[in-house]
């Protein structure tokens, strides 16, 4: 799966669980905390989302790994990649 | 015969819920919104633990806990609940001080309180905001070993004045004494101070009416009036629950009663390693909590006098006196018509802290003169206030821990849950039993409505990360649809 893919996926899930966020200009080095009025829960249900969605398993100690949309592009990628073998 | 009101329960579930408090049901919201199937069992006939409300004759309608929350509920409740819920929460203005040190109304936000540190109390404009910072920076993480008592000091040395501004609506909020440590005062009172005191309009009657509502269209299966006896554990793993005289297994349980019987009743001290109950049993719980309710009678109004207030005639705030028998510090709650539109009624309640022991053990003769003492000195407190209010009073009754320990099985009427290491205990739960959590009013910040709904949130996603791991009950899962 492309980078630009993951990273439409997370801007998707975001604009769900936090509504109120700005993505109209989200800069994709930057940590997301730090642009966007979001919280630890958001982030927890960012994590939900991707298991009801995708099955993919984040554990908490890999949360500092969300932290920007570089930073989870990197981190979800191979994860992604493995569930559609083909 | 009673009826059995699991007669056509399933056999089993992904996850059972025991207990509807606000953790409870809205985790069973959130793992239902993942797409787990969810039973939720309360022992008591009305969902919603201790927010709740009861009705008497003559038009009155009392909320027990509704006094006021932060800003916060109302992303949770719209991201956990429903927009309408979130449309319902609306601020409390009118918050009122009033005892032998100061006396003033306040909007209980941080430029109202930075106003009155400086401009009332003479502190200087650096160190109000440096103190705010220090609260806002708190979290978890942090340095445990600090008190509030220590907090204070550092900042307000000698100002006994200063501290009961900072610290009374506070112990009320939670429970929490000077003692506790310093995090569990700074996550709260930054929680009030980023935008003020909200509640919810329409009264807890109708939150909760719509909470069932949600639940029931997410799928959860929802019944009231069914006391789970016990959490069955087998090979270190969480089986299924017995209510009713019924088994129903499950891969998961979420309790939401006392984390102290959860684990010393429900499932039992024999299951845990030693080390982990000696860690349980060393858990303090908070203190409970003594209310009047008094309803006015049909036709008659008040003027307003505020929305909140606290007031004392003690010379000092002092954590221990605060739930001393005799308190005379006590928090007004004033509920005007437009709490529940349409409605022309008034009712006000009064809420003090209280110890258990100080309620549990009297005779009945004493219990019953102990209450009316505490109705009549509420009415003579109030006089100050509302000049004449007996004559527009037509009922008035008394809750005292023990009540609130007969509604909600909380050990000792507990009306906070426990103190700060309860959330330990509470979060290490599943690494002592597989598939077994709990949330609910645990370690002072995980309570109060806006921490319950969080905590809930919290705990279920770790109840949907263990069940989406643990590979027996996902084939179980996928067997049964
Ligand atoms: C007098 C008072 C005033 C308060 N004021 C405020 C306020 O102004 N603002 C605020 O934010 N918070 C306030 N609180 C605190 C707040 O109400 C609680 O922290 C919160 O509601 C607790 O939710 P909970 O999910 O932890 O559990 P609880 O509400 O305690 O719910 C636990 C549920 O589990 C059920 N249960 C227990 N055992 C079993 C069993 N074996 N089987 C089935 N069901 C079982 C109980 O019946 C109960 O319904 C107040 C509390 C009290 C008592």
């Amino acid at each position: 799966m492309g980078d630009l893919n993951v990273k439409k996926i997370i801007l998707d899930i975001i604009s769900i669980v936090a509504p109120d966020a700005d993505l109209s200009d989200v800069k994709s080095d930057v940590r997301l905390r730090d642009q966007l009025e979001m919280d630890s829960m958001d982030f927890l249900d960012i994590v939900m989302e991707l298991r009801k969605r995708y099955k993919i398993e984040v554990p908490k100690e890999d949360y500092p790994k969300l932290a920007s949309l570089d930073s989870c592009v990197e981190y979800l990628s191979p994860k992604f990649a493995a569930l559609t073998p083909a | 015969m009673a009826r059995d009101r699991l007669a056509d329960a399933k056999d089993y579930y992904d996850v059972i819920v025991i207990g509807s408090g606000l953790a409870g049901m809205t985790g069973a919201n959130k793992l239902a919104k993942a797409g787990r199937s969810v039973l939720l069992l309360e022992q008591h006939y009305n969902f919603g633990g201790m927010a709740t409300w009861f009705k008497r004759p003559g038009g009155h309608i009392f909320d027990i806990s509704l006094h006021g929350f932060p800003v916060g509920m109302i992303k949770s409740c719209r991201k956990y609940w429903t927009q309408e819920i979130a449309d319902s929460i609306v601020q409390l203005k009118g918050v009122r001080f009033d005892n032998p040190q100061f006396s003033f109304q306040t909007t209980f936000d941080r430029v109202d309180f930075t106003s009155k540190l400086v401009d009332h109390f003479g502190i200087a404009p650096q160190t109000v905001e440096d103190f705010f910072n220090a609260a806002r920076a708190m979290d978890f993480y942090d340095d445990q070993a600090m008190t509030t008592r220590e907090l204070f000091e550092k900042f307000f040395p000698g100002r006994t004045d200063v501290v009961r501004f900072l610290m009374e609506p506070i112990a009320y909020a939670n429970g929490s004494t000077l003692d506790d440590p310093a995090i569990t005062y700074g996550i709260v009172f930054s929680n009030f101070m980023s935008k003020g005191v909200y509640i919810f309009r329409g009264g807890t009657d109708k939150l909760i009416f719509m909470m069932k509502n949600a639940l029931k269209q997410n799928g959860v299966d929802l019944r009231h009036s069914v006391c789970v006896d016990r959490i069955c554990v087998e090979g270190g793993r969480v089986t299924g629950i017995e209510a009713n005289g019924r088994t129903i297994a499950c891969g998961a349980v979420l309790s939401n009663a006392n984390i102290k019987t959860t684990i010393e009743k429900m499932v039992g001290e024999d299951k845990f390693k030693d080390d982990f109950i000696a860690e349980a049993k060393a858990v303090r719980l908070n203190n409970s909590s003594c209310q009047v309710y008094m309803g006015i009678r049909k036709g008659e109004t008040l003027d307003n006098i505020g929305d909140l207030l606290f007031t004392s005639v003690d010379p000092e705030f002092d954590s221990v006196r605060l739930c001393a028998k005799d308190v005379t510090s006590r928090t007004f709650s004033m509920y005007y018509p437009d709490i529940r539109p349409g409605s022309d009624r008034y009712a006000i309640v009064s809420s003090t802290n209280a110890n258990w022991d100080d309620w549990a053990y009297l005779s009945d003769e004493d219990y019953a003169n102990e209450k009316e003492h505490l109705i009549k000195t509420t009415l003579d407190a109030l006089e100050k206030y509302i000049p004449d209010v007996r004559s527009k009073i037509n009922h008035v009754e008394a809750a005292t821990p023990k009540t609130f320990h007969h509604y909600t099985l909380q050990a000792q009427g507990a009306t906070f849950g426990t103190k700060f290491e309860g959330l330990q205990v509470s979060m290490d739960l599943p690494k002592q039993i597989g598939g077994l959590f709990h949330a609910g009013s645990v370690g002072i910040i995980m309570s109060g409505w806006l921490g319950a709904i969080n905590y809930g949130v919290i705990v279920a996603n770790e109840v949907d990360s263990f069940m989406h791991t643990s590979e027996p009950s996902h084939s179980k899962e996928r067997a049964a649809s």
